[in-house]
């Protein structure tokens, strides 16, 4: 960092009268100045990449269609390579080099909650279009005036657990009458709260949970985590997983275990899980926020359609999100009368209203114990479930949405039908 | 039931363990190097290879083949590009010579996991294995695949038992690592017996990871944790020894499986570095090391 030595004080200081005289003169050039949003992804990621580059695509949308309030919409990105301490960094370079007027950041909750305390202090509108745990949320409604300035831009991992009890009560206990359950999730903040709503709802959807498993998400070697839930005769297995996907895919597969995977797999949730599983993935349901061929909103197809065609895959639920965060940000402004002041960004983006690509979009209020996260509910967001069938993502929840049956590869015992 | 499930489970791991960790330690034993880029060689293996059956359409077998051999020339290169100028410096003095080594392969081992992060992301990948399909072992569902990845590892360190005993090239190799300066004099070139180490290294570094792909599936990631278990497996074992080393990694596999089975899978690695340094403690020089 640069300090300011006794020689260069006489040049700061001479740069901050030239500022001062030719401040009417900046004033009136800053119309015509792009919106700077950052953008803050893990590129080595599948769920990292996705976000940047859907955050990319909706800034190019409206620049092509005449900006905001005729200033064009700039994303830089950053890669803070899954690490807390370069997101932090990343977000304050947005902040004090790059001068960006919000920040979009991250799907992984550890690396939201240490650049929240930093939106915070820096009064910087910060929304996160993957990140889960409640604790975001928590710290906005425990100390509204401080941590006003974030947005959780996805579902709490509450209310996504919850929406896969919704659908495992209707698809799972309904018609094949299942009865029991394993919870199987990787250690992290995300899956804490995620867990907690499972115990809690599983058992009122009419799944006994039998046991509960939480690995450390370095495990390479899933097969003693299979045999401990094999001995415990569930009919499903639950899972919360992000950090892994592929490895216990393919061993679920290549050892033949015969329960269903059923839950959060969010590496699960791009096209591309396909290819690296070689397949294995045949059977495995995961919830996401929309499925390719599925219109949730007159948004949803288009935008698909419009990503594969540039990326060559489907985005990952965060691509969503992110996409619907840059529009979200950009009506904020509107409506703030084109301003970017943060707190009047903040007043505006809580008063969010938005049709986007997995729903109608709006924040929760104060009062409400996730405030500032993603409302979830019918009419609003809720969710689909997916599942991989012969190399598509077909979806099998909601049911008026849904394109498929389900259907489960050939080493799956059913209980239900066995007996 | 729970005894027969980690002896089976255990051996399939365990020979992997040792396939890689031979080449680790034959390569210390005959030049002195201990390299720290080693689960970076085996990641190279395993991407390339799934690239090669995958993305390229070439099928399991071309691929896996395509996979050891650039397993092999990142073995290659980080001999030539890395070890042998650092040996040959004379900047760098005689007894600092293996620091430098150690830190160069460190860094060159850091190079190569993120440059292939860059590449190929850090979600794991997986080569469709081999052969399809779960056998029963006396009641435990085991896959085929992992009963060929154990016959497959264990033919490969044949063969290397076969190369090192019953040939010259072997005997020579055997020599160097003992006496290097009788090997000399008995007129071969040290320079071409390392070059022979390193590609017997590149090739079973590469069959390590090509295998670890189709049973586990292996991520850029997992490149210092593959490091850490070959060095902590041939320190156990003894710098330099190869049965040492795959005394050690049954050891490790077992003890590993075990814990996974027995306490938690969370803890797994956990115990074997306990071991570790108690051995460091109670007996530095391995199980059957002589240095």
């Amino acid at each position: 960092m640069a300090s300011a030595t006794g020689g260069a004080r006489p040049w700061l200081l001479g740069c901050a009268v030239l500022a001062i005289a030719l401040g009417p003169l900046s004033a009136s050039a800053q119309t015509t100045e792009p919106i700077k949003i950052g953008v803050i992804g893990e590129e080595s990621s599948v769920a990292g990449a996705s976000l940047t580059k859907a955050a990319a695509m909706a800034a190019d949308e409206i620049n092509a269609h005449g900006g905001v309030n005729g200033r064009q919409v700039q994303v830089i990105t950053y890669d803070d390579h899954s690490s807390a301490a370069d997101a932090v960094r990343a977000f304050q370079r947005a902040v004090s080099q790059d001068k960006v007027v919000a920040v979009i950041a991250s799907y992984i909750s550890e690396v939201v909650l240490a650049i929240e305390p930093w939106s915070a202090r820096l009064h910087m509108p910060f929304i996160t279009p993957g990140a889960a745990s409640n604790l975001i949320s928590k710290a906005v409604h425990d100390d509204y005036d401080h941590f006003k300035y974030t947005f959780h831009g996805w579902l709490t991992s509450a209310f996504i657990a919850q929406a896969i009890c919704d659908y495992a009560k209707d698809e799972l206990v309904g018609p094949f009458q299942m009865k029991t359950a394993v919870v199987m999730s990787e250690d992290a903040a995300w899956t804490t709260p995620l867990d907690e709503r499972y115990l809690e709802c599983l058992p009122k959807a009419g799944l006994k949970v039998l046991d509960h498993i939480r690995f450390n998400p370095d495990t390479a070697d899933f097969t003693p985590i299979f045999h401990q839930i094999e001995d415990a005769h569930p009919d499903v297995i639950i899972t919360g997983i992000s950090h892994v996907g592929v490895q216990p895919t393919v061993q679920w597969h290549d050892q033949q275990v015969p329960i269903p995977m059923v839950g959060q797999s969010s590496q699960a949730t791009t096209s591309t899980f396909w290819k690296d599983t070689n397949g294995a993935a045949e059977g495995v349901i995961t919830d996401t926020a929309a499925a390719a061929d599925v219109a949730l909103t007159p948004l949803t197809i288009p935008f698909t359609q419009a990503y594969v065609k540039k990326y060559g895959a489907t985005p990952a639920y965060d691509g969503y999100t992110a996409y619907d965060m840059v529009y979200i940000i950009t009506e904020a402004i509107q409506r703030a009368e084109g301003s970017t002041d943060p707190d009047k960004l903040v007043t505006a983006l809580a008063a969010t209203d938005h049709v986007g690509t997995i729903g109608r979009e709006q924040f929760y209020g104060r009062d409400n114990q996730f405030t500032h996260a993603l409302k979830y509910g019918p009419g609003l967001v809720t969710t689909v479930a997916i599942q991989w069938q012969n190399g598509k993502q077909m979806c099998v929840w909601p049911t008026d949405k849904a394109n498929a049956k389900i259907s489960f590869p050939s080493f799956i015992k059913l209980h239900a039908s066995a007996n | 039931m729970r005894a027969v499930q980690i002896l089976v489970d255990g051996f399939a791991i365990s020979s992997l363990y040792g396939l890689a960790a031979v080449g680790f330690t034959l390569i210390f034993g005959v030049s002195g190097v201990l390299n720290l880029a080693h689960g970076g060689i085996m990641v190279v293996a395993a991407l390339v290879g799934w690239l090669a059956a995958g993305e390229l359409g070439l099928g399991t077998y071309v691929g896996t083949l395509v996979g050891v051999a650039a397993g092999l020339v990142t073995a290659y290169a980080t001999y030539l590009v890395v070890v042998r100028p650092i040996q040959r410096s004379r900047a760098i003095r005689p007894e600092e010579t293996e620091i430098f080594v150690l830190t160069g392969t460190l860094l060159w081992g850091i190079m190569i996991q993120v440059g292939m992060a860059y590449l190929f992301t850090d979600n794991p990948v997986t080569i469709r294995p081999l052969i399809f399909g779960v056998v029963n072992i006396f009641g435990v569902r085991t896959p085929t695949n992992e009963i060929m990845i154990a016959a497959l590892s264990w033919a490969a360190i044949g063969l290397l038992w076969l190369l090192v005993n019953r040939t010259r090239t072997g005997k020579a190799l055997l020599g160097a690592s003992m006496n290097p300066r009788g090997v000399t004099l008995l007129g071969y070139e040290l320079t071409q017996l390392h070059l022979v180490a390193w590609t017997i290294y590149g090739v079973l570094a590469g069959i390590a990871g090509v295998l670890l792909a189709s049973f586990l599936g292996v991520s850029t990631s997992n490149a210092g944790q593959l490091t850490a278990s070959a060095f902590s497996i041939v320190v156990l074992g003894g710098l330099g020894s190869v049965s040492g080393s795959l005394i050690a990694a049954y050891v490790v596999g077992y003890l590993e499986t075990a814990t996974a089975y027995l306490i938690a899978p969370t803890l797994r690695p956990i115990p074997s570095l306990i071991l570790l340094v108690l051995a460091v403690y109670v007996r530095p020089q391995g199980f059957l090391g002589r240095r």
